[in-house]
């Protein structure tokens, strides 16, 4: 049976990681490739890394760390963060990540889903979408959510799907930071009317959020930063409470 | 022992090469014919469109020479895909290795395939130390339906070919490479099968 996916994200800037993560057994802290390596350890099923930086070096670092995963680490892993080009992605898959991670650039470019799914196929190529309920209306943002746009969620990620996204990463800006669980009708939602995987993001605070996500959001995987970064929960403990659940876990 | 991953524009095959390192081995990437018949151990990897990456087989040549290998030969997911008769994907002719069409899930499942499945009915050496049931990485959109060169089972909308052999040859539809450790020792088998 396919199991669902315990997904880490950890922010990276200028090669580093950002958030303040809480572990002690870390000779450097900031290290993403030492860090990806404990929470391969710990049972994670895939990792996302999001590039935050914005200097003109940024492309050749991020390819960089990439190629540091790749040689470490040995489950999947996403890279996003300002890509935006068929130019971009080759450089990022030529150094060993396994999917790329697509957001505002897709939104002003569509046609670019096209060309990266041509291009690469369709399984390496992850639209994310933010978006946050304005007057009852589901609106994708873009810029880390900071700028609103007219879209529609469920009408855009349709679009996505039919340009030949192989996954949605969905991140509810409503829930984002709570603490207080996914956006799970949202995400049912879009699991039911698309045919590709959902990756929930945004509101993780306990296991029992994880395990709503898979039931009544109907997700494919789940995403969270700060819960395991500061050891809230551990990957494995949280996989057993699922597995209790009756959900289809990687123990 | 020399291991040639075949480099014919399809696929990350970065992760492989690391994966064979971090089993203390080194691998090549080649397409040169001469090189890829002189090896001990031969990958063949593939990401993307059946018919497109058959172009650049074709393209090579290397479609004439993986067929008559006579050392252990692994494809890994669209490589194994290629290995078989044919692939509905493009309507594709394949290198005619594994005696199977391979076709695509129905929209009764999500597709692609993407994640962590079990493999179950092992049946190869490629196996060894491999316990029923453990967890393997996939993405894909086509499969290759159960057949007499099956070894390995997985189970989405329908049990399927996780892994086929026939004499010399061995295929996985998943990536060893990403299969955390139970992946590197489907690798480490390989690369230690006679």
């Amino acid at each position: 049976m396919l199991a669902k996916r315990i997904i880490p994200c950890l922010d990276i800037k200028d090669g580093r990681t950002v958030k303040g993560v809480n572990f002690v057994d870390l000779r450097d802290a900031g290290d993403p490739v030492e860090l990806a390596e404990i929470y391969s350890r710990e049972g994670a099923d895939e990792l996302v890394f999001l590039d935050i930086s914005a200097t003109e070096q940024k492309r050749k670092t991020l390819a960089d760390l990439v190629y540091r995963v790749a040689e470490k680490v040995n489950i999947p892993f996403t890279v996003g963060g300002g890509i935006s080009s068929v130019a971009d992605v080759d450089v990022l898959l030529q150094n060993g990540a396994d999917k790329v991670s697509i957001n505002s650039s897709a939104v002003k470019n569509p046609q670019l889903i096209n060309d990266l799914s041509a291009k690469f196929g369709s399984q390496c190529i992850v639209v994310a979408i933010d978006a946050k309920q304005i007057g009852g209306k589901w609106l994708v943002h873009l810029v880390g959510g900071k700028i609103p746009t007219k879209l529609d969620l469920f009408e855009w990620a349709k679009e996505v799907e039919e340009r030949g996204a192989g996954e949605i990463l969905f991140t509810s800006m409503d829930n984002d930071g709570t603490k207080d669980g996914f956006a799970n009708k949202a995400l049912a939602r879009l699991s039911t009317e698309l045919n590709i995987p959902i990756i929930a993001s945004g509101g993780a605070g306990n296991m029992q959020h994880f395990a709503d996500t898979f039931i009544d959001g109907k997700s494919d995987a789940a995403l969270a930063a700060s819960v395991f970064h500061f050891k809230e929960i551990k990957i494995n403990d949280l996989k057993e409470s699922l597995q209790e659940n009756g959900i289809p876990v990687r123990l | 022992m020399k291991i040639v991953i075949i480099n014919y524009g399809a696929g990350n095959i970065q992760s492989i090469k690391f994966a064979i390192k971090r089993l203390g081995y080194d691998a090549i990437l080649s397409n040169d014919a001469e090189e890829i018949k002189e090896a001990d151990k031969v990958i063949f990897p593939g990401v993307g469109e059946a018919s497109s990456a058959m172009y650049k087989l074709k393209a090579s040549g290397l479609d004439k020479i993986i067929p008559k290998l006579k050392q252990p030969v692994l494809g890994i997911c669209l490589g194994m895909q290629l290995m078989c008769n044919s692939s509905e994907e493009g309507t594709t002719k394949g290198l005619g290795i594994f005696d199977v069409d391979v076709v695509k899930f129905s929209n009764q499942v999500k597709v692609p395939q993407i994640g962590w499945n079990q493999i179950s009915n092992l049946k190869s050496t490629l196996f060894h130390h491999v316990k029923e049931k453990e967890h393997i990485y996939l993405v894909h959109s086509y499969y290759a339906p159960l057949c007499s060169e099956t070894i390995a089972i997985s189970d989405y909308e329908l049990n399927y070919s996780a892994a086929l052999k026939k004499d010399n040859f061995y295929g996985t539809q998943f990536h060893p490479e990403k299969s955390s450790v139970v992946g590197e020792q489907i690798l480490k088998n390989f690369l230690t099968c006679e």
